[in-house]
């Protein structure tokens, strides 16, 4: 894993100073509310509809046991007991004073952590595939990459008022598991013919109220001309991005209007001219930070075998554990969705578990996954046994990976200030009605995705199936989505027809999973069947009215 | 109404009135210049060697057009005065130095032990501009 040096140590440190001055300001009225505003958001702190919320940033989803104690420590101090993971790859505390910020972010500079940039229209935490650097199918690491992203998007001093927030997600898999094209810039570590490793730069996808899948920009932008590339990117936006309408201030609406063609035109402009400037780190310092991602000192001897006799353990196995690229060793996946659980959230105590198990078992590694999920990414096949019985005495053993349990669920308005309705209890709803572990699994992979409004936090047009949450006359009512799906085939979902209540959207998930049921055909998941057989048989059986008695 | 102007140059300021984008192009002995946030920076470019002073305006801080515009300049050669205009708060200060403004009108008055403070936030800086501040990874790697 990647070390500050004093040089990250003390960035970190002056951003905690400024911020200390900055509420101290603010508390002393200095800064009124909307001069405040923009300054606390550029430290992941918002202002919801209960308390602050702190957005805390996890760089592209890496952590080591220390600093995954940390969170949950920072859950018990400063918050009731629990953080909750999220789509992005961070971690939200939901329940924050104002005048404990500055400490918070104290204690998460000691161990090399900050919230720099996870809100306001600047260039947020990069994300990344949670099995980096232990995929089977991996081509190159992304994470040195990411870190490479990570250190040149910090305090950018050009881009820190864009139109618009700015995501960027770097993987390099042909899987893609971090819906890369989904974002501002989706960066796919490729290789040519002749063994070499570029960029594809992919520009202008996102969710939100006009879901848009990003067209490639740059087809292989060499590795060491990646910062360039992506400052001719950003710099493009941020002139011409549109300014007059947040709705439309993203940059997937400026390389929709002026097309693909031309935005690729004038980046390629820009990026000629930001060539001469030599503004990109030398490959010594891409080489000094490959040097933190080494392969851990894998034991070369670990066995293949595994005792799958525990029933429940080899369920948990089948489901939950994936292939690893070291023989012996294994990529656990922690899941935060028990039955009628709340998406994403941990106690603090599991915080702390899952640390330690990291600790004890990963090489001192965890990833959080944009699923909001925890990742342990290198396990040894004979530990797997043990491992899973203490995270099954935690409640942290659900089977349920990619199964319709494994909900992905924004806070929705039990949090959200800008909510239309509520996620968090729909989703309970629905893990309650399929809590059966069996008929799960008959579902085979099934990804749903909850949002609490058209912002799209939780991914819904993504989602196999999707839910969104709008406001029908003041009432809280559900859209269904269907046919949505991230990765290499990225999809987005269309509306079913008329929305539902709570109750109601329940209903319409289990009748269109029942669809599925009766129309598979062998091999095909949930979002297969629907694009073989399209919406129509859905829409009937969802909007059929109960035949009336007699 | 005095106007507050922190200045980091030594030459004398121009006394001329800035003018628009568009009438500069028409005035082939004017001066000064005054970019709004919509204005190309770079089509000033033929004619930096008779421009003293470039104002960026600032109508409202959120805009931040005016940071790239500032760069653009500063990229091509240009050496004169560089102020950033309008609503220039505190917390904007050390970002604009970076981009190469060395001069603030800010609306609202900053006084000069509050901006030196604001420029010396970073002790150091992730990203080479035009500043001439050495970036991080060139510390690390001393040539
Ligand atoms: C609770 C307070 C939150 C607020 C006020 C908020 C606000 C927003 C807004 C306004 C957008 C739409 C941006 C646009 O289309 O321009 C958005 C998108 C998004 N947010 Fe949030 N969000 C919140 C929580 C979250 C959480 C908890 C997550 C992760 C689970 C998240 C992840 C995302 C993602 C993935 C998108 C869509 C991708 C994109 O187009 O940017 N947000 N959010
Ligand atoms: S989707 Fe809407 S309700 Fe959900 S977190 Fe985002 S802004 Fe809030």
């Amino acid at each position: 894993m990647y070390q500050y040096d004093s040089y990250d140590q003390s960035m970190v440190d002056a951003r905690v100073a400024e911020f200390r001055g900055q509420v101290e300001r603010r508390l002393a009225g200095d800064l009124t509310e909307d001069q405040f505003k923009p300054l606390r958001l550029k430290n992941g702190l918002y202002l919801q509809l209960h308390a602050y919320m702190l957005r805390v940033a996890v760089p592209y989803g890496t952590l080591n046991s220390r600093q995954m104690r940390m969170l949950g420590d920072i859950a018990d101090k400063y918050d009731r007991g629990y953080g909750h993971f999220t789509t992005r790859q961070n971690i939200q505390y939901n329940w924050i004073k104002l005048e404990d910020a500055p400490d918070i972010l104290a204690d998460l500079a000691s161990v090399e952590m900050h919230a720099i940039q996870t809100s306001g229209n600047c260039i947020r935490n990069t994300t990344s595939d949670q099995f980096a650097g232990a995929a089977a199918d991996e081509l190159v690491d992304p994470r040195p990459y990411a870190e490479l992203l990570r250190q040149w998007s910090t305090f950018h001093p050009e881009f820190d008022y864009l139109p618009r927030k700015f995501k960027i997600a770097i993987i390099g898999s042909e899987t893609d598991r971090a819906a890369m094209k989904l974002h501002d810039i989706g960066i796919q570590l490729v290789k040519n013919d002749a063994g070499e490793i570029g960029c594809r730069f992919y520009v202008g996808g996102g969710m939100g109220r006009t879901p848009m899948i990003a067209p490639v920009i740059g087809d292989f932008v060499s590795p060491l001309q990646m910062v360039s590339y992506a400052e001719a990117c950003l710099r493009v936006y941020n002139r011409y991005g549109r300014r007059d309408n947040k709705y439309k201030a993203r940059i997937k609406i400026l390389v929709h209007e002026i097309g693909a063609d031309e935005y690729r035109r004038q980046v390629e402009e820009e990026f000629a001219h930001i060539l001469t400037l030599g503004l990109e780190p030398p490959a010594a310092e891409l080489e000094r930070i490959k040097g933190f991602f080494e392969q851990p000192g894998f034991d070369a001897n670990a066995s293949d075998e595994l005792d799958l006799s525990d029933p429940d353990f080899a369920l948990w196995v089948d489901q939950n554990v994936h292939a690893h690229k070291q023989p012996g060793y294994a990529i656990v996946n922690i899941s935060l969705k028990p039955v009628g659980g709340i998406p994403g959230d941990a106690t603090a105590d599991q915080i702390r578990l899952m640390a330690d198990l990291a600790l004890a078992h990963s090489f001192d590694e965890l990833r959080v996954t944009h699923a909001q999920n925890i990742v342990l990414p290198h396990v040894k096949k004979a530990d797997l046994y043990g491992l899973w019985q203490k995270l099954d005495e935690a409640g942290l053993a659900a089977a349920n990976l990619d199964l319709i349990g494994d909900i992905i669920a924004c806070p929705g308005l039990d949090y959200c200030a800008l909510a239309n309705a509520r996620s968090i209890p729909v989703a309970q709803k629905i893990s309650n009605r399929f809590a059966d572990l069996g008929r799960q699994r008959e579902l085979g992979e099934l990804k749903l995705k909850i949002s609490g409004c058209i912002n799209a936090c939780g991914h819904h047009h993504a989602g196999h199936i999707g839910i969104l949450g709008v406001d029908r006359k003041g009432v809280e009512n559900y859209q269904l989505l269907l046919g949505g799906c991230e990765g290499a085939d990225t999809s987005l979902g269309t509306i079913t027809g008329p929305g539902f209540n709570e109750d109601g959207i329940v209903d319409a998930v289990e009748k269109a999973t029942d669809v599925y049921l009766a129309q598979r055909a062998e091999g095909e998941r949930f979002v297969d069947t629907y694009r073989r057989i399209g919406m129509a048989p859905f829409k009937e059986a969802i909007y059929a009215k109960e035949p009336a008695n007699g | 109404m005095v106007e507050q102007n922190l200045r980091y140059r030594s030459d004398e300021p121009v006394s001329d009135p800035a003018v628009t984008v568009d009438a500069f192009a028409d005035q082939n002995n004017a001066t000064a210049v005054r970019i709004e946030p919509g204005d190309d920076a770079r089509a000033l470019l033929p004619h930096l060697d008779r421009i003293a002073l470039v104002e960026v305006n600032f109508p409202a801080y959120t805009d931040g057009r005016g940071y790239s515009a500032a760069r653009i300049l500063r990229e091509h050669g240009y050496a004169g005065e560089l102020r950033a205009v309008g609503d220039v708060l505190l917390d904007q200060l050390s970002h604009m130095r970076r981009c190469g403004f060395d001069s603030f009108a800010p609306n609202q008055a900053i006084s000069s032990e509050a901006a030196d403070k604001a420029f010396a936030t970073w002790p150091d800086v992730y990203q080479k501009t035009v500043d001439g501040r050495p970036a991080i990874w060139a510390k690390r790697h001393p040539a």
